[in-house]
């Protein structure tokens, strides 16, 4: 059982970053590796701001959540994944979607509800998933998919694999029935889950004040035996030295961990959240765009290092734009999926019937 | 010459004399409605997610915190088991929470709450208690959002003996039977749809209600009843427009308005004038609503059918997201004059 002092608690206070960068963890990152970070959180930025002007033109509907502000925290942790580690989200997916490898063409066209989208136009926003990367969604109702990532975890423990599965969840979602229940259960059991609360201070228009009676959510591990610990999220360096932690720990002891990301999300709760400016102050958004910047604070690092220069920085950043312009192009001139669609893929058997096996009426129309 | 027909006009012309009327959207009228219970009864209150300080998530309960404050409108935590169960619990002491569901797909996370303690609490306590809650929120695609988000449950409320369940498809009837969920002593979900929240009805100014259990014939006619609820009811009305105008067809149409309590004399009345009844929901066809009045049709109107009873519901898999696709997924007007003509056939 974890004593008190046993919880080792990150604060992450400014002037420590130093210490992130030589970590291990980071120490040994190449210059490619570092600039594949870069180009990561970058990539996740411009395909979300394209996917936005493609909303705004109307050319994608229903619900938009972007995680501009956040790239760093799904990046970190994605860059650390083994062999047997596996990741599952909720509905702001579209920055761990693009940090597992999806491409940027296959994520706007489900945007757009087009049949060469990641899900044939099926799932949309709030609904990516690749199993073959190991990334098992994309999940529209808060915290549904809390228990799904014990069940990852589960799976590697029971089938005898090493490695964890990392949930991410908001500093909403902390409050799901859903979510108390599996923080006993994976305790009580022994299984290697990482949850990581990207606490961004806001569920919708409600502050985590306002939401939560008890301000740090990672604490509420204590009660169920549970370690955790918190760090921030804006710098990708911190991001990977707390997560390499937390992601080791649960690997090498069957047991889960809980890490409290502090983070901040630019936009809306989603595009259609017109008035994120009335339940926080426009200097609190300002600030955190001005100092902690995601991207900026790695360019920096990078500059420093001399791994960029102002030069390739500006370059890298063109032919990503260019990456995400062309992925809107291709959403458009994708077809629209043909309506016989509209009942594929609902049950394996169906789908796999292909010699007329099957007993009893599966579809009911008229 | 077929006169046309005038939607907003028709809705209650069948059930009150007119007053003085405003015309006001489906939101405006389901806020008075809230608004009035609140003022006429201390007990009312109102709990959810966004409800109070956001003004709701789609603007259903706007300037209600900062008029009555928060105790009668309460901003909850993402905890819908929670706050169901507490509402219900409440109820037992008199209390009369509405709760919204943001969308009414999140009631799924509090389904014990709502599925096993508000419908059966009374049945086990051999009538020794009530529970008189109100649970409301969006049920509704053609929103482009995916099937998490799509969800219709009335006939799973319906399925439920002890839950009653109303689907208002127009600002008077939204208004009316708020009023009457909220003043109802047993557990009433109230269905809403966020594709009518900013459409125009003219209501009374004057205080009424519309009681549970009444259908409302939004049109007369002599060939054939379709019969609907929800938003559905609207577009089986325009699809009855188009086919009168371009088919000569003269359809009854029936909205349901209540599914349970349900109006069975409406609908048998119906059918036994026509011979003929397509029924149309946006629920997926197994098990829906409809299952059960095609069921109360062939076994109470029997010998007045004069053709099999046709449905148009949506397309039977998990809501589509493509918005095209998700469009031909659900009912529209095409859909439903392809059955009646089939039907007549
Ligand atoms: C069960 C359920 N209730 C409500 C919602 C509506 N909803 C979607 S996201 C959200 C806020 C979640 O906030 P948080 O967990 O902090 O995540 P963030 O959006 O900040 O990433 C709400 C209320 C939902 N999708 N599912
Ligand atoms: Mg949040």
């Amino acid at each position: 059982m974890p004593t008190k002092q046993a919880v080792k608690k990150s604060t992450g206070k400014s002037g420590s970053t130093k210490k992130f960068e030589a970590e291990a963890i980071n120490k040994k990152l190449s210059k490619s590796e570092k600039l594949k970070l870069y180009k990561k959180i970058v990539a996740i930025r411009r395909f979300e701001e394209r996917s936005l002007q493609a909303y705004n033109q109307g050319k994608i509907g229903g619900f938009l959540h972007l995680y501009i502000g956040q790239e760093a925290v799904a990046t970190g942790i994605v860059s650390l994944m083994e062999e047997n580690d596996h990741i599952i989200t909720a509905y702001r997916d579209h920055g761990h979607a693009l940090a597992v490898g999806m491409t940027m063409n296959e994520c706007m066209a489900e945007l757009y509800g087009k049949y060469t989208g990641c899900s044939k136009g099926k799932g949309g926003s709030m609904h990516y998933f690749a199993p073959d990367k190991r990334y098992w969604g994309g999940h529209g109702i808060v915290a549904g998919q809390t228990p799904l990532g014990a069940g990852l975890a589960f799976a590697l423990k029971y089938k005898g694999l090493k490695g964890c599965a990392v949930c991410f969840l908001g500093d909403g979602a902390v409050n799901q029935g859903s979510f108390m229940e599996t923080l006993n259960l994976v305790s009580l059991w022994g299984i290697p889950v990482v949850y990581v609360i990207e606490n961004n201070g806001y569920s919708m228009g409600t502050s985590l004040k306002r939401s939560s009676a008890e301000e740090s959510l990672a604490k509420r591990g204590e009660a169920f035996g549970i370690e955790w610990s918190t760090c921030e999220g804006h710098d990708i360096f911190e991001v990977r030295s707390a997560a390499n932690k937390a992601m080791t720990y649960a690997r090498d002891n069957l047991k889960p961990y809980i890490l409290e990301i502090r983070t901040y999300r630019y936009r809306g709760h989603s595009v259609a959240d017109a008035n994120h400016e009335k339940y926080r102050t426009k200097e609190e958004i300002e600030n955190y765009k001005k100092n902690k910047d995601p991207i900026n604070v790695l360019k920096t690092k990078l500059l420093a290092d001399k791994t960029l220069t102002e030069a390739s920085a500006k370059e890298i950043d063109r032919e990503i734009k260019a990456e995400a312009e062309a992925s809107a192009k291709f959403a458009e001139e994708s077809p629209y999926p043909p309506k016989s669609e509209i009942t594929t893929d609902v049950y394996w058997t169906v789908d796999n019937d292909s010699d007329n096996q099957l007993k009893g009426t599966y579809f009911f129309n008229d | 010459m077929i006169p046309t027909i005038n939607l907003k006009e028709l809705i209650f012309s069948t059930t009150r004399k007119r007053d003085t009327m405003a015309l006001i959207t489906y939101r405006e009228a389901l806020k008075q409605a809230l608004a009035e219970e609140i003022e006429r009864d201390e007990n009312v209150c109102i709990m959810g997610e966004e409800v109070a300080q956001y003004n709701g998530a789609y603007k259903v309960t706007e300037g209600l915190w900062e008029k009555y404050g928060d105790k009668r409108v309460i901003d909850t935590p993402i905890s819908e088991a929670a706050f169901s169960g507490l509402a219900i619990g409440s109820s037992m002491l008199g209390i009369r929470p509405v709760v919204e569901m943001m969308f009414m797909s999140f009631s799924y996370v509090a389904f014990d709450q709502l599925f096993n303690n508000a419908s059966f609490c009374r049945y086990m306590s051999g009538g020794l208690m009530n529970v008189p809650i109100v649970v409301r929120g969006p049920a509704n695609g053609g929103t482009n959002v995916g099937a998490t988000h799509s969800h219709t449950p009335e006939n799973l409320v319906a399925n439920h003996p002890g839950l009653k369940v109303v689907c208002p498809s127009n600002a008077y009837d939204a208004k009316g039977l708020m009023k009457s969920a909220i003043r109802d002593n047993d557990p009433v979900f109230v269905m809403e749809n966020t594709l009518l929240y900013g459409e125009k009805w003219e209501v009374p100014e004057e205080e009424f209600i519309v009681e549970l259990g009444v259908a409302n014939t939004l049109k007369e006619g002599t060939d054939i009843s379709i019969i609907s609820h929800g938003r559905c009811a609207m577009i089986a009305l325009k699809a009855a427009e188009i086919l009168q105008n371009e088919h000569a067809i003269n359809a009854e149409v029936i909205d349901l308005r209540s599914i349970r309590p349900l109006d069975e004399d409406a609908i048998l009345n119906s059918v036994r004038k026509t011979h003929r009844a397509v029924l149309v929901e946006e629920n997926k066809p197994y098990c829906g609503v409809d299952a059960q009045i095609s069921h109360l049709i062939q076994y109470k109107a029997f010998d007045d059918l004069d053709a099999p009873i046709h449905r148009v519901s949506a397309i039977d898999a998990p809501q589509i997201y493509s918005k095209p696709l998700e469009d031909w997924q659900i009912p529209n007007e095409q859909r439903i004059i392809d059955s009646v003509l089939k039907c007549l056939a």
